[in-house]
């Protein structure tokens, strides 16, 4: 009696857990689709109605997400809800949002991976109201033409964060150094931070960076390697070319530094979390920098481009792009803080007002630029500067254990022979 | 689900009454493990077997690229190397420290209920807590040996075998107190007129040692083996925080390296889901290979 009511039983709850399955499979079909068909149909100022936006950044640019959030707030009618998420969970977060269609309406995305999010559909094509902004050639090219896919705009810079070489002018006039003199090449560099050291200052190092820290090393060491005339990758992003004459003079460089122990002794397994912290207390000589910390700083600090070899200056335009996720159903409340954010109000009125870099060439000369000459100096070498595209950049580079650490540990830290061998590694990561 | 299923049922249970009611009763636990077990099981199957980036969604099937791509990963052998290493050092000290604990706190009757307070504490504490408290002890800028890891030119996590043995320092902080338990569990299974025959016989504490308590105790090392060598196996949280697998990947774990696979970087969880299912296959073979072991031996 009992048996064939079992069996059934099986088969129901085999059935069950099957429809389960479907369902989820049938969700996860769904979702990949590509989003908004709106976007079309948006105002070229986008819509003010007094809608809620919720906003994603991670927490290296926190600060100047919260001002401009609470200026646009303070100002329309729309209010949006920022969330800042720890750098290294950003990309978990984004990732399982993406997945169950749950983007905010508008995210921020790290410049390096936007190419990446962009080929995957994260972002909402805004490129009928990027063409509609009178200044759209004035916006930085680095960023927009890391969120351009088949020539469809879908990110707008939402802050630069450039790279630029920093000096403590105390520390630099205790040592005997001229303090309004930047180093010129990067072995100038290397000396005045040696000079720093000689100091023997208690707790203060000539120089620090962080050598476990694949975005750090690759925020602060490539643009020496530009400002040298070479590049890093191919322009298509899938072959590394870290093994060229300029970049291994600039691991040599580096690696001498690292033995006559003139680097912050932490640097050697900094990760991240901590990289610009002793610069910031004022304990190291000089250091190539993030220029959003400008501000935070409480000591008097020279900023210039980051030096080549035998001169030149570059920097790397980083910082984050931000767009509208393909999950928003307020695209046009979206736009409408996006173009704000373009605008002079914001660039201005909030950007350059907190000393940070604007992303619109038009914008650079403005009234609190005028009122400090390093952010003239910023926003010049802005202009030079570069932003290295490349669809498995995150993989290659910023990840803990790239291949990129790979190389420059083996360089700096054990001083084996192996640059060739370990670019290529970085090759076959970039043209999976 | 849990509606559709007892529904039909109800009518006919009054009438037939017996295994109704008891598929009634199971169901409970049955819908529990369909939805916490088996469909993230059946899941992690079908990622193995997808074409699926983390940002894109699923692509179809491709099997077997996924498995391929996961055993050639560069870190994939290193990984593998470090896991079975980081296993058998962990298993042999805490068992090892775990009964010679369990046999102090028996013996001792004056500090008893102290020290097993003490050495069971730190099981209180979270995994992941335990970590973050050691990351900031380990820490070489806010530690309260900053100064003296600078005065020695040593770092706690800089150096592979400093990482290495830095983590397990953590582990078996963590779990000695657990494992003490477990071993005094079956300690106090043993009874007493076993080992009053043995004195009766004259055998030394020794003897006592090697031939009463090592071979009574069988029942417990199987169960503490397994929990240890499962759980080393799977080692992650402490790693993650500790060290996120360097200095220069020495203490990448397999299952970190199905984290970093899946979230940092490469972003393919169809390549994280094929390593998972290997995991969960070697996991199978050691269980299956443990139980044998410790049943044949027993038999004998």
């Amino acid at each position: 009696m009992p048996i064939p009511h079992r069996r059934t039983a099986i088969r129901a709850a085999a059935a069950v857990i099957a429809a389960g399955l479907l369902a989820g499979g049938l969700a996860a079909c769904s979702t990949s689709g590509n989003g908004s068909a709106s976007a079309a149909s948006i105002p070229a100022a986008g819509t003010d109605d007094g809608s809620k936006l919720t906003l994603w950044t991670r927490a290296p640019l926190e600060k100047q997400a919260k001002l401009l959030v609470a200026e646009y707030n303070k100002t329309h009618k729309n209010q949006v809800e920022l969330t800042v998420v720890p750098n290294d969970d950003y990309v978990a977060k984004v990732g399982a949002a993406a997945g169950s269609g749950g983007l905010p309406d508008l995210f921020a995305a790290d410049i390096v991976y936007v190419p990446n999010w962009v080929k995957q559909g994260l972002f909402t094509d805004i490129s009928k109201q990027v063409d509609g902004l009178s200044y759209k050639d004035q916006i930085n090219k680095g960023h927009l033409k890391a969120g351009t896919l088949d020539g469809k705009e879908h990110v707008l810079p939402f802050v630069l964060d450039l790279s630029m070489l920093f000096w403590n002018k105390e520390l630099f006039k205790e040592a005997g150094l001229d303090p309004e003199k930047a180093p010129s090449t990067l072995a100038e560099f290397a000396a005045d931070a040696k000079k720093v050291q000689a100091l023997n200052k208690p707790d203060t190092y000539g120089t620090a960076t962080g050598l476990n820290c694949g975005g750090c090393l690759v925020f602060t060491w490539f643009p020496s390697i530009w400002a040298s005339g070479d590049q890093v990758m191919n322009s298509a992003g899938t072959e590394s070319q870290l093994n060229g004459k300029n970049a291994q003079e600039v691991y040599k460089i580096w690696a001498d530094l690292q033995k006559s122990g003139t680097i912050l002794p932490s640097s050697t397994d900094e990760a991240g979390p901590t990289w610009t912290a002793a610069f910031s207390e004022g304990k190291v000589g000089t250091m190539l920098f993030p220029a959003t910390l400008l501000s935070s700083l409480s000591f008097d600090a020279g900023v210039a481009g980051i030096p080549g070899v035998d001169g030149g200056a570059s920097t790397f335009v980083g910082g984050d792009g931000i767009g509208v996720s393909k999950d928003s159903k307020k695209a046009a409340q979206a736009w409408n803080f996006l173009n704000w954010m373009m605008s002079e109000d914001a660039q201005v009125g909030v950007l350059a007002k907190d000393n940070d870099a604007v992303s619109r060439a038009d914008l650079a000369n403005n009234q609190y630029a005028a009122k400090d000459p390093r952010l003239v100096t910023i926003n010049q070498v802005a202009a030079k500067g570069e932003t290295p595209l490349s669809l498995n950049f995150q993989q290659a580079f910023n990840a803990p254990g790239s291949p990129w650490l790979t190389l420059v540990r083996n360089q700096v830290l054990k001083g084996t022979d192996s640059v060739e061998a370990d670019n290529k590694q970085i090759t076959s990561v970039l043209g999976q | 689900m849990a509606l559709t299923l007892p529904a039909p049922r109800r009518s006919r249970g009054r009438r037939y009454g017996g295994p109704v009611q008891g598929w009634l009763y199971a169901a409970p636990t049955a819908i529990f493990v369909a939805c916490l077990f088996v469909v993230p099981l059946v899941l992690v199957l079908q990622m193995s077997a997808s074409d699926w980036p983390l940002l894109g969604g699923n692509h179809g099937l491709n099997l077997p690229t996924n498995f391929t791509a996961a055993v050639a990963h560069r870190l994939f052998w290193d990984s593998v190397r470090f896991t079975l290493l980081y296993t058998v050092l962990t298993t042999v000290i805490l068992i090892g420290l775990g009964l010679g604990l369990a046999l102090l706190v028996q013996e001792s009757t004056r500090w008893k209920g102290f020290l097993r307070t003490a050495f069971l504490i730190p099981s209180a504490l979270g995994l992941a807590s335990a970590s973050l408290l050691f990351y900031v002890l380990y820490s070489p800028i806010a530690g309260p040996f900053a100064g003296l890891m600078k005065s020695w030119g040593i770092t706690f996590l800089g150096t592979p075998e400093g990482a290495l043995w830095s983590t397990i320092f953590l582990i078996v902080w963590r779990y000695a107190g657990f494992y003490m338990l477990l071993m005094l569990v079956g300690l106090q299974g043993i009874p007493d007129d076993v080992y009053e025959a043995a004195r009766i016989d004259g055998s030394s504490t020794w003897q006592t040692f090697k031939h009463i308590t090592v071979p009574l105790l069988r029942p417990t090392f199987a169960l503490t083996t397994i929990m240890c060598v499962t759980g080393s196996l799977l080692a992650f949280e402490q790693f993650y925080i500790l060290t996120k697998g360097g200095p220069d990947n020495s203490t990448m774990t397999v299952v970190q390296l199905i984290y970093n696979v899946a979230f940092q970087g490469q972003n393919s969880l169809g390549i994280a889901g094929a390593l998972s299912v290997i995991v969960l296959l070697a996991l199978i073979v050691v269980n299956v290979f443990q139980l044998r072991m410790f049943r044949n031996t027993d038999e004998s």
